[in-house]
């Protein structure tokens, strides 16, 4: 650069400081953020694609320093990844426990928010608190806890159900597994779905529905035409959120995996993941085999938010 | 909006009680029984295992398997003394470990999530579209499956089985980013800024005595959505850490009923760690329960 310009007025150069700060200022705040999304988002991410087209090479014997050699394998893990009858066992499983679960799951909470919004049900702050509660306890925690429920030793229901002589499910069993993981995430979540639904609730204007009401509608007609419409992208949004959740399904079962030898090191997806690369010292495939998840989550994702016709997030773009 | 009482007391009342009093009240506001019946149904069932573990922390390892499980015992007391003892105190660590995680990491990620969010909010920038987006984006990766990865990119730097391994990954959240973008933009007024600039003030003073205050309950908010995140997380730190000395209550506790199979004597130890590992967050939610309006949708948080 030269050097020959003019010296500015002191009024100019003011000016342009304060231009230059202005264009940099929010790059300031946004330092930060955007050094940790690089390099605990960003890069985990490529570093994931990119070890999923490695592979080591074992020369001779694999013995010495130089025999193990890093190659590029191309789409092998991929193939592998999804030709693997455990993976796609898992993913199966996690699908039916997901469709289980989310609608089971936001159904109720949207029941439940409508009875906490509806004017004439009581023990309203009660049993919102009560029915929160259990976001505050982790869901390893919570896995314990049912899990010694579903112990026919401990069960208060196997008590109920001998004292009635009848045969009470073994839920431990592989049959049942799936449902008794499935009602510990229904547990975990159905409060914090049931807040969110509800605060969108106490959001719609009176006026909306006070016409209706005089007009003689009933409660629930003013639930289904109007609440519902209204709070449709909650709805959404805490769908999204509960796929994303259960495509994730990880401290449920590795927690219960103790007390049942029901649930296999690769009952969820993220299970082989983590098996593949901590047990079996696979980083290759376990990098393919998420990256699958990741993009699974994502086509997943935006298919549904697409579909939805992008209500949700339509009014963030502006 | 059309509420009109105090914002700020909206949240532990029922918004619309101020309709009892009102002249309109016809014969069909009389309770009803089932709608208050399904929603006691459901605080029961949420409130069942909460009430279990409670009793059971009372019971001796022999009367665990033996008694009938919703009766109580008299044994907590020793049960907290032997969970306390056990192997020279590790379950306290492990909960201080929890508290430090969370409780330093949750602030780390409000003050980043803060700037983050304000400097999106109030400034026009090239370039401002795209980072909204690509975060906007980070909302929706699993973040779980960027454990591994963190893993082994933090082992060639060393830095696994430490505190730091557990607490860096944590800081960012975009999901935090995202709320306090929308918080800024709804809470800080631009004319203020603006006039604050005319006089002359530096943008870290404005940021830190303009903006954040006003940006208070939206960040208490996004604060608990992390702290919460943070102590339930258990594959980040289950995959970091192997020295149990770091450990989170969350994957000391699943260690502790991994020993149960084998002896089940543990049981009563584990059983009592869970009880005392959901109290102060139980405290927490029921102190802080108003900053618990989460609008998803419109991002805003009703406080």
């Amino acid at each position: 650069m030269t050097t020959l310009t003019a010296t500015p007025t002191t009024a100019a150069a003011a000016a342009r400081r304060a231009r230059r700060r202005g264009r940099l200022a929010p790059w300031v705040y946004l330092a930060p953020a955007l050094v940790l999304f690089t390099l605990f988002l960003a890069l985990p991410i490529a570093y994931s694609v990119y070890l999923s087209f490695r592979t080591v090479k074992v020369s001779g014997l694999g013995l010495g320093a130089g025999a193990r050699t890093e190659v590029w394998a191309g789409f092998d893990n991929y193939a592998r990844a999804l030709s693997d009858p455990d993976f796609l066992a898992s993913v199966a499983r996690v699908g039916l426990y997901g469709l289980v679960l989310v609608p089971t799951m936001l159904g109720l909470a949207l029941l439940l928010a409508l009875l906490l919004d509806a004017r004439r049900t009581r023990a309203k702050g009660f049993s919102r608190v009560s029915i929160f509660l259990p976001y505050a306890v982790p869901a390893v925690i919570a896995s314990l806890l049912w899990g010694f429920l579903y112990l026919p030793r401990v069960s208060p229901f196997f008590y109920v159900f001998d004292r009635l002589g009848w045969d009470a499910p073994e839920l431990l069993s592989s049959q049942w597994v799936l449902f008794a993981i499935a009602n510990i995430g229904l547990w975990g979540g159905v409060g914090f779905n049931m807040i969110v639904i509800y605060t969108a609730l106490k959001a719609i204007p009176t006026e909306l529905y006070e016409a209706a009401r005089l007009d003689g509608c009933s409660e629930v007609a003013i639930a289904w035409r109007i609440k519902i419409p209204v709070v449709m992208p909650s709805l959404i949004l805490t769908f999204l959120f509960s796929m994303i959740a259960t495509l994730q399904v990880f401290a449920e079962p590795m927690t219960l995996r103790p007390l049942t030898n029901t649930i296999s090191t690769t009952w969820s997806p993220l299970m082989k993941v983590y098996r593949d690369a901590f047990t079996r010292d696979d980083i290759y495939s376990a990098a393919a085999t998420s990256v699958v998840i990741a993009l699974a989550t994502f086509v997943l994702s935006f298919g549904f938010l697409r579909l939805v016709q992008r209500r949700a997030f339509s009014q963030e773009n502006a | 909006m059309t509420t009109t009482t105090s914002p700020a007391l909206s949240v532990p009342v029922p918004r619309r009680a101020d309709r009892a009093v009102r002249p309109a009240r016809t014969p069909r506001e009389r309770p009803s029984l089932w709608g208050t019946l399904i929603l006691l149904v459901g605080a029961a069932y949420c409130l069942f295992p909460v009430l279990w573990v409670v009793m059971a922390s009372t019971k001796s390892a022999s009367e665990l398997f033996s008694t009938f499980t919703l009766a109580p015992s008299t044994h907590l007391p020793e049960n907290v003394v032997d969970l306390s003892q056990y192997r020279g105190g590790i379950y306290w660590r492990w909960m201080a470990n929890t508290a430090l995680y969370a409780g330093i990491g949750g602030l780390a990620s409000v003050v980043v999530s803060a700037m983050a969010g304000f400097g999106l909010a109030k400034f026009q920038f090239r370039g401002k579209k795209a980072v909204f987006n690509v975060i906007l984006a980070g909302v929706l990766v699993p973040g779980v499956v960027l454990a591994i990865p963190q893993y082994l990119l933090l082992a060639q730097v060393g830095l696994t089985n430490t505190y730091w391994s557990v607490l860096l990954p944590s800081i960012i959240s975009p999901y935090g980013i995202y709320l306090a973008r929308i918080y800024a933009a709804a809470s800080v007024p631009d004319d203020v800024l603006e006039a604050a600039r005319t006089d002359g003030a530096r943008e870290g003073r404005i940021f830190t005595s303009i903006a954040v205050p006003m940006m208070v309950p939206g960040l208490v908010t996004i604060f608990l959505f992390q702290f919460v995140a943070i102590w339930n997380n258990f594959m980040l730190p289950y995959i970091m850490l192997g020295d149990d000395r770091l450990f989170p209550i969350t994957v000391g506790l699943s260690g502790l009923l991994n020993q149960g199979a084998s002896q089940p004597a543990m049981y009563t130890s584990v059983i009592t760690g869970a009880l005392l590992s959901i109290l102060p967050l139980a405290a927490l939610f029921l102190t802080l329960q108003r900053f618990w309006q989460v609008d998803l949708a419109a991002g805003a948080v009703k406080a």
